[in-house]
């Protein structure tokens, strides 16, 4: 079939694959990434649960502005889509 | 810690980036700041360190020449910094800044405020549910990650966006279930005359649709997204033909990007004291600036998109005249560029921000049990009650219910709760601002607000005598 925009994803490479956790599970992404892509990829889509009526949450605006991404790191809460995956990080639920 | 600058610039985008380029060309002492890991702005996002090797695109193109131009200027840049509050002192702005978990303090004589843009994506029944991202937010993923949302996305929103992440996704090796556009095919024919001036950019909007069409993706104009099926998950979407009110198809899904335009990043200017106006032509509410970024304060500019959605092109040309601007009003002999490209180019932005003008039949998506506001979980119908008892304005909602005091700050709900509060009172949404902005500008944690004294500096005076 003739595209027009053609499939590039065979010519992106990428840094090695590290481990990180996530709640407890191990999760692979690539070093450097976003941690949002990298659990997108992963299937980790459910990142929190909303204060008041215990929903389900995850990555929404994807630059920093609404918070729904909210991890804790290190007893911080940061947010996954301004944070990198390096190896070996623990990344908890907020 | 303080810096000392004679400018101050507030976001690094197209505008902000060509704003410092300027001001630093003419020998001041210039401070670039950005919340990002790199220049470039949402638009021009640079890629992470996690991509090696990767196929040139437009947008990279232009980021990268922003960036090393910024590289090779003597502007200072700070970037992964999040302004948090700005004040105005003895001639001077004092802006606090978190960087690194530490806090830095920096002044200017001038700042200049190119704060850009953020989505507005119109409340729709389980629009909340993991997997549902903005439209904005899918392009931030692919500009610096090069990943995609999932494996099976439907993209749905307002204007250009829509095409180009659908396009994206299908450059990147992902599968598009459907493009759903409440956009008709006669709201592109009257656009068509405004982008004849870019011809480039039409063609490349020309390529994405035939691409579209020859990969038989479905293709729904005047429809909608209505409903997002799942729980924990998104496992599909109802969509709703705007025309007649009549369910569309439905699709299965693990992904949907969503997104019904761009909104100018309005806080600080507001919060600083520049009037503000409500143009829909412009993405809403907009300070008041002249085309060169002067305001009505002393020592404050605007440009770009935070001043009114004109796109990236535009953003840029308005950069350069802002830090001409700025440099003259400091007393360098910096000529003044001529206006004509940028008017050209707002033409050419407008003529796309006014395929995203909110239209009843998109609003009326948001049903009485939808969540308005993410951050409380608050529904319509929690809105529309606190505005039955008198809550007339945005600050009356915010104050009775905590809409916009979440952790977002009133960012993805300010929009849409006050077209409830016009369409409530009768008001015209031109009567309904935004609700008024106050330090923090972003979240920060309380260790940072507190400063740095320690616990034993904090003055204990004398106990009274007994």
């Amino acid at each position: 079939m003739i595209r027009l925009v053609p499939n590039q994803a065979g010519q992106i490479r990428r840094s090695e694959r590290v481990t990180f956790t996530f709640d407890g599970m191990p999760v692979e992404g690539h070093s450097g990434e976003s941690l949002v892509s990298a659990l997108l990829r992963a299937g980790h889509l459910s990142l929190r649960h909303a204060p008041n009526d215990n929903a389900p949450r995850g990555a929404f605006c994807c630059m920093g502005l609404c918070q729904e991404c909210a991890v804790v790191i290190h007893g911080q809460i940061v947010e996954a889509c301004r944070t990198d995956v390096t190896a070996g990080l623990v990344v908890d639920r907020a | 810690m303080t810096e000392h600058y004679d400018i101050a610039v507030i976001g690094a985008g197209p505008a902000g980036g060509n704003a410092a380029l300027e001001a630093a060309r003419s020998g001041l002492r210039v401070v670039l700041l950005d919340e990002q890991l790199a220049p470039g702005g949402q638009v021009w996002r640079a890629k992470s360190a996690s991509i090696v090797a990767a196929p040139a695109t437009p947008e990279g193109r232009a980021g990268d020449a922003l960036r090393s131009a910024l590289g090779a200027s003597e502007a200072t840049l700070r970037a992964s910094t999040r302004v948090w509050d700005i004040r105005r002192q003895t001639g001077a702005w004092t802006l606090q800044i978190l960087r690194d978990n530490t806090s830095l303090e920096i002044t200017a004589r001038t700042l200049i405020l190119a704060t850009g843009a953020r989505e507005y994506v119109q409340p729709v029944p389980g629009w909340t549910t993991p997997g549902v991202i903005g439209l904005a937010g899918a392009t931030a993923l692919f500009k610096q990650s090069l990943s995609l949302p999932g494996n099976r996305t439907v993209v749905s929103g307002t204007g250009p966006l829509v095409f180009y992440v659908a396009s994206e996704i299908r450059r990147l090796g992902g599968t598009v279930a459907a493009v759903v556009t409440p956009n008709s095919r006669a709201d592109w024919a009257r656009a068509v005359p405004s982008m004849l001036d870019q011809p480039k950019l039409l063609a490349q909007g020309a390529v994405w649709l035939a691409d579209l069409m020859l990969a038989r993706v479905p293709i729904l104009w005047g429809h909608a997204v209505s409903d997002v099926l799942g729980a924990d998950h998104i496992t599909g979407v109802k969509t709703r033909n705007l025309r007649n009110s009549l369910a569309g198809p439905e699709f299965a899904a693990d992904s949907l990007c969503l997104g019904h335009g761009l909104v100018p990043n309005i806080e600080a200017a507001q919060m600083l004291g520049v009037p503000i106006r409500h143009d829909a032509s412009l993405g809403g509410w907009v300070p008041e600036a002249e085309p060169d970024g002067a305001t009505n304060i002393e020592g404050l500019y605007l440009c770009g998109d935070g001043c009114g959605i004109r796109g990236a092109v535009a953003a840029g040309l308005q950069g350069t005249l802002t830090g001409a601007r700025v440099a003259r009003d400091l007393g360098k002999s910096t000529p003044a560029p001529s206006l004509r490209q940028w008017q050209r180019a707002a033409r050419f932005g407008q003529a796309m921000t006014a395929l995203s003008r909110p239209r009843p039949e998109v609003q009326a998506l948001t049903t009485q049990d939808t969540i308005v506001c993410r951050c409380e979980s608050l529904r319509r119908d929690d809105i529309t009650a606190e505005i039955t008892t008198g809550a007339a304005s945005a600050n009356a909602v915010k104050s009775g219910l905590r809409a916009g005091m979440g952790p977002c700050g009133g960012k993805y709900c300010q929009t849409a709760i006050a077209g409830l509060i016009a369409a409530q009172t009768g008001k015209a949404i031109a009567d309904v601002p935004p609700p008024t902005p106050r330090p923090p500008l972003r979240p920060l944690p309380i260790g940072q607000a507190v400063g740095d004294f320690d616990y034993d500096d904090l003055p204990i005076p004398k106990p009274a005598p007994l």
